[in-house]
């Protein structure tokens, strides 16, 4: 690991004037599970690290008029044992519990899960975010087991974050704060594809610190499904996460937020617009399954990640209408 | 190169130490000598250099040293009061659950914080609370077993050898 200044703020106003305006020369630590691994392995060489975990404002799940508010700096373990998200929001809590290994979840944050790089092993080998060697893709004939079936490229990298999905299904937005104001952006534009290396794969800028989640009142059941090779330390193969307003028995309106499957959490949203108007039944979660995946791009390994999202997607339907309102 | 001031509580002794920004708090430990703490993956996927901060188990791998200032660390050494094996430890030996040993002191940490918020777990809550940790030589039966033998304060409880399967070709 290169050598780096280490910075203790004590304030989100002394945090910020401690970040570049370009991304390399300074990182935000919080849990830091991401970050270390990344340095570790050269991909990031900071030459100064801002450790935001005394920043008191930045921790706790507070109710609000207008939903929740979950700050960055609450552990995935808070996330997935708070008894206010597994009731009104279990989306959040199901994909928090999911987390590998408790102590994964007992350090890593609400904001390095969104803020986290990607996965993908051409990344971490050094070949960027597009994984390419003299400018070829590596990825389409190279080992794609794990990589996209949605977006169609030039990335092929799959969005690592676990809230992702279900923050988007329940129409969440964050808060990027930077020392000239502050900006709230849903979370279905925090996500981005990059077109080239340049980007970054999140609408979070160098010099700004994501500092809450705000997820709206919830009129809805919620579930996530996540897909794994097995229970214990891997990633998830395919993610579903489903948030349904409902009249009775009825849906009056449906997301379908895939993950896994994208450079993104990837909204399925012939799945949301096939199951207004309707009740959930076998039938029709299996139907929105199949509406989830029309249109995947499989690589040439990974066409089964096409059959794990569709069952996720009825899954997490039959899963979200079984849980209480 | 750069150095600060490191100033934690290890096994319920205050320390302070000079530290580099870089340095994992699985190496800083390890260099004050307490060798209980394994350096397995790094990587955060094995559990074996698993300490408690302030009662969670966390990685000492992906944690720098300088996130733990002002923490209280329990790391292996500090579970066992003197010679007198802290009861998890007691059911460990008793279970026969430690075989190369590697992983052990990680477990044992995982099975104290578990212990710690949940007097009572079940089996299910023993396998999540373990589920960070890696075992190579055998499995997590014996470990698990014993996790719920200390719990329910049994420190040798009656066990019957099983019967050898029959092999029949």
């Amino acid at each position: 690991m290169q050598a780096f200044e280490y910075a203790n703020p004590a304030t989100l106003p002394d945090a910020l004037g401690l970040l570049a305006s370009e991304w390399g020369p300074t990182d935000v630590l919080a849990g830091g599970t991401d970050l270390l691994s990344l340095m570790k392995e050269y991909l990031h060489t900071p030459k100064r690290v801002v450790n935001i975990k005394g920043i008191k404002e930045l921790a706790g799940i507070q109710k609000t008029g207008a939903g929740l508010r979950i700050g960055a700096l609450v552990t995935m373990d808070e996330i997935a044992t708070n008894a206010e998200i597994r009731n009104e929001y279990k989306s959040l809590a199901d994909a928090a519990a999911g987390i590998p290994s408790p102590q994964i979840r007992h350090m890593g944050t609400a904001g390095g899960d969104l803020c986290q790089r990607p996965r993908c092993w051409y990344y971490r080998q050094g070949f960027g975010l597009l994984a390419t060697k003299d400018g070829q893709p590596l990825v389409p004939d190279g080992e794609n087991k794990y990589h996209a079936i949605f977006g169609g490229g030039p990335a092929y990298f799959v969005s690592a974050s676990s809230l992702g999905p279900a923050l988007i299904a329940l129409g969440a937005s964050v808060k990027l704060v930077s020392a000239k104001g502050s900006r709230d952006v849903p979370a279905a534009k925090f996500f981005v594809i990059p077109k080239d290396e340049r980007t970054r794969e999140i609408a979070l800028r160098p010099n700004e610190i994501l500092t809450e989640i705000l997820v709206p009142g919830a009129a809805t059941k919620s579930a996530t499904y996540e897909v794994r090779q097995k229970e214990a330390l891997d990633w998830p193969l395919a993610v579903a996460a489903v948030a349904l307003r409902m009249n009775g028995a009825t849906v009056t309106s449906a997301k379908v937020v895939l993950g896994h499957v994208a450079p993104i959490p990837w909204e399925a949203a012939a799945a949301g617009k096939l199951l207004a108007g309707k009740t959930i039944t076998a039938a029709t979660a299996e139907a929105a399954g199949k509406a989830a995946v029309e249109g995947a791009q499989p690589l040439s390994q990974n066409a089964y990640k096409t059959q794990l999202a569709k069952v996720a997607v009825k899954r997490a339907l039959l899963d979200a209408v079984k849980a209480r309102a | 190169m750069r150095t600060m001031e490191l100033r934690l509580n290890v096994n319920g002794s205050a320390q302070r130490w000079t530290i580099a920004p870089g340095e994992l708090l699985l190496d800083v430990l390890r260099r004050q000598g307490y060798f209980g703490v394994k350096r397995g993956c790094e990587k955060g996927e094995c559990g074996a250099c698993t300490v408690l901060v302030n009662g969670r188990a966390v990685n000492s791998c992906l944690m720098f040293a300088a996130q733990a200032e002002g923490a209280h660390v329990l790391t292996i050494e500090g579970l066992a009061e003197g010679e007198k094996l802290h009861p998890i430890q007691e059911a460990f030996l008793d279970h026969g659950a430690v075989q190369c040993g590697f992983c052990t002191p990680g477990m044992a940490l995982s099975a104290k914080a578990l212990l710690d918020r949940c007097p009572h777990p079940t089996d299910a809550q023993v396998r999540e609370a373990m589920a960070g940790n890696l075992c190579r030589c055998t499995g997590y039966l014996k470990p698990v077993e014993a996790v719920l033998a200390a719990a329910s304060g049994m420190a040798k409880p009656p066990r019957k050898r099983r019967a050898k399967a029959e092999v029949t070709r």
